[in-house]
């Protein structure tokens, strides 16, 4: 006869709020795990998809994503001419806040080098890649846009014509494909008033010199647009995304880049190295942390609960003392409850995240070795959370029937 | 000629002591109480509250050891002083049963299931346990009930069930602590009845502490417990040969 189930039978209710107790404990702990494997997934997504053997970014620095980096955008044709060289890619990402339909939305803006790169790579759940130089963009589904909206960044409109799932910045924010010149009309958009102001300081600077003085179209030409003025440098894109031929030997030709004082070239290992241990280190420790401690506090809440449902029934462990029962009785009706709760909580807590980690604002992961690592844990979490119970019951003496 | 068997008594308890509490504070509970008590007999434990009849019930029950004095189950010395000779639960498991005021069912356990669990424990099968199980409460009269819960039953049906329970094992001895004093008269000479009929028809020792003396008619002999001291009593039924006063 198994006393443990008879008794969770008689105080059902009892049992079923404990268990749910617990499995909504054990499912935040499930989720914090979710949490910081999500982050993870988030922080190395574009790095792991975008399909880069090399990544150029500017000297001494360790960007584009750890921290700001500024390259030529012609960095990309002398990538080119190394020997071992597919093809090269600009590569530019910032993060802008625009109000939309009365809400913030935050959109990491990725530019995709037209026409070499239109976005074919991307994981499309609906629409198409880029289809035009200007004007097109390819949205996260997190950022709420649906296909074939229009939405206004900088002083162009941009239609919707490809959507993705969980293409994600490492903060989050969806991200948003444009071609890198739209990209950059994005992120270097200025009022008019700012460019008429840039444009009457550069007449001025002009004016001042003897040069702009014995030359007046020479101030002339200062005063029209940054783009006609040949001694103005194009503007400057992130980092610059080198592919490898086939064949060719990545160390080599990272040892001839390398070579390059300007620049700095890391492997797309190095790059996701540069993520993990920079960016997300310091909240995935802290996750780390809450784990542990959470893990701790279900030990802690399991074994109380079960010292107290024994503490309930000791009157009933003296008279099976006393009519003789082994201590193995008394040991497998605590351990079976404990074990009960903890595999049932474990169960519940599985079966609800799979409805509510979706609806998580960010993304959770839940992995097949973490779930069977926390099973481990709720085991031995089970166990310990027993011992309270089963060394207050295996104390009692039988005569405590006899007290009563 | 074959030399005449002497058949020991189903318990014996020899010069039993037991203190409590020591210097100032110490209180001498049980004071050379020695008792045999034979199978198929009834005997009554009488005496004011205090007088010790509870201490000497844990005692014989190997549940509290006296501090001096032997106890004998059949023939075998199972406590010299507070020394356990024998593995006590093991042999409580087999040779005793327990009945008290209050029934003591163990409340998620179905009325069969009580008794059930008594024989399992005891290493009988699942299957054989509830055929026994059933037997016991039809002949307690309470195999209607087999499926109720102990807060489904009446006070009376309760005390059959632990009855029932305590039979499980067909102990040696049975020791009751007050088994009838939550019922009414009716009800409680009924129990009474019960204890005699199980000891006369099952050969098992049965020692009943009570305050009731309207049954004492049902018991072989009757002992009185004053401070601490065992004598043979007055009741209806007093003390015959096997009954020695401490």
């Amino acid at each position: 006869m198994n006393l443990a189930v008879r008794d969770i039978r008689h105080h059902l209710a009892r049992f079923v709020l404990t268990t749910v107790g617990i499995g909504l404990l054990l499912m935040i702990v499930m989720g914090m795990g979710g949490i910081y494997r999500g982050l993870i997934t988030e922080a190395i997504l574009l790095v792991d998809r975008i399909g880069a053997d090399l990544w150029l970014v500017q000297g001494n620095t360790r960007g584009p994503f750890a921290e700001i980096s500024r390259v030529a955008a012609n960095l990309e044709d002398r990538a080119r001419a190394v020997p071992g060289v597919a093809g090269a890619r600009r590569f530019v990402s910032h993060t802008v806040q625009r109000a939309h339909h009365g809400r913030p939305l935050r959109i990491v803006v990725q530019g995709l080098s037209w026409p070499e790169d239109r976005g074919a790579w991307l994981p499309l759940v609906a629409g198409r890649p880029l289809g035009q130089a200007h004007y097109e963009m390819i949205a996260d589904r997190t950022l709420g846009l649906a296909l074939g909206e229009t939405i206004q960044l900088g002083k162009d409109h941009y239609t919707v014509v490809g959507l993705t799932q969980g293409m994600v910045g490492s903060g989050g924010d969806g991200l948003g494909f444009f071609s890198v010149a739209d990209a950059q009309a994005i992120q270097f958009d200025e009022p008019p008033e700012a460019v008429r102001l840039e444009r009457a300081a550069r007449f001025e600077r002009v004016t001042r010199t003897d040069l702009g003085r014995v030359q007046p179209a020479l101030a002339e030409r200062g005063a029209g647009p940054a783009a006609d003025i040949p001694a103005l440098g194009r503007p400057l894109v992130s980092a610059v995304m080198v592919t490898l031929a086939p064949g060719a030997d990545p160390a080599a030709v990272a040892e001839a880049f390398s070579r390059w004082p300007d620049v700095t070239v890391y492997t797309t290992a190095a790059q996701r190295d540069l993520l993990l241990s920079g960016m997300v280190d310091k909240a995935r420790r802290q996750l780390g942390l809450f784990r542990v401690l959470l893990v701790i506090i279900s030990a802690i809440i399991m074994a109380l609960i079960i010292y107290t449902l024994t503490l309930d029934k000791l009157h009933d462990i003296a008279m099976l003392k006393l009519i003789g029962a082994r201590n193995r009785v008394i040991v497998g009706l605590i351990l079976q409850q404990s074990l009960l709760i903890g595999a049932l909580g474990y169960g519940l807590a599985w079966w609800l995240g799979q409805y509510a980690f979706p609806r998580f604002p960010r993304l959770v992961v839940i992995e097949t070795a973490d779930l069977l690592a926390l099973a481990a844990i709720v085991l031995a979490i089970s166990v310990l959370a027993s011992l309270l119970g089963i060394g207050k019951a295996l104390r009692v003496e039988p005569n405590k029937v006899l007290a009563a | 000629m074959t030399a005449p068997t002497t058949v020991p008594p189903a318990l014996e308890a020899e010069r039993l002591t037991k203190v409590y509490g020591r210097g100032n504070t110490e209180v001498v509970a049980l004071r050379d109480v020695s008792l045999q008590v034979a199978a198929g007999e009834v005997v009554a434990l009488l005496g004011p509250s205090g007088a010790g009849k509870s201490t000497l019930l844990t005692a014989l029950g190997l549940v509290n050891p006296p501090t001096r004095g032997r106890i004998l189950v059949r023939g075998q010395a199972v406590l010299d002083g507070d020394r356990a000779l024998t593995d006590l639960r093991a042999f409580r498991r087999r040779h005793l049963g327990f009945v008290f005021q209050k029934a003591n069912l163990i409340p998620f356990l179905t009325a069969l299931e009580n008794v059930q669990v008594a024989l399992e424990i005891n290493d009988v099968p699942p299957r054989e346990a509830r055929r026994r199980g059933l037997e016991l409460l039809e002949y307690l009269g309470v195999a209607d009930r087999a499926r109720n819960h102990p807060d489904a039953l009446s006070g009376g049906q309760q005390q059959r069930v632990a009855v029932a329970r305590a039979l499980a094992n067909q102990p040696d001895v049975i020791l009751a602590d007050e088994p009838t004093a939550a019922l009414d008269s009716h009800r409680g000479r009924q129990v009474m009845e019960l204890f005699a009929r199980v000891a006369h028809e099952r050969g098992a020792a049965v020692i009943v502490v009570t305050h009731d003396h309207r049954a004492l008619d049902l018991f072989d002999r009757t002992f009185e417990m004053e401070d601490g001291r065992l004598r043979v009593g007055n009741g209806p039924a007093s003390g015959g040969p096997s009954g020695i006063g401490g």
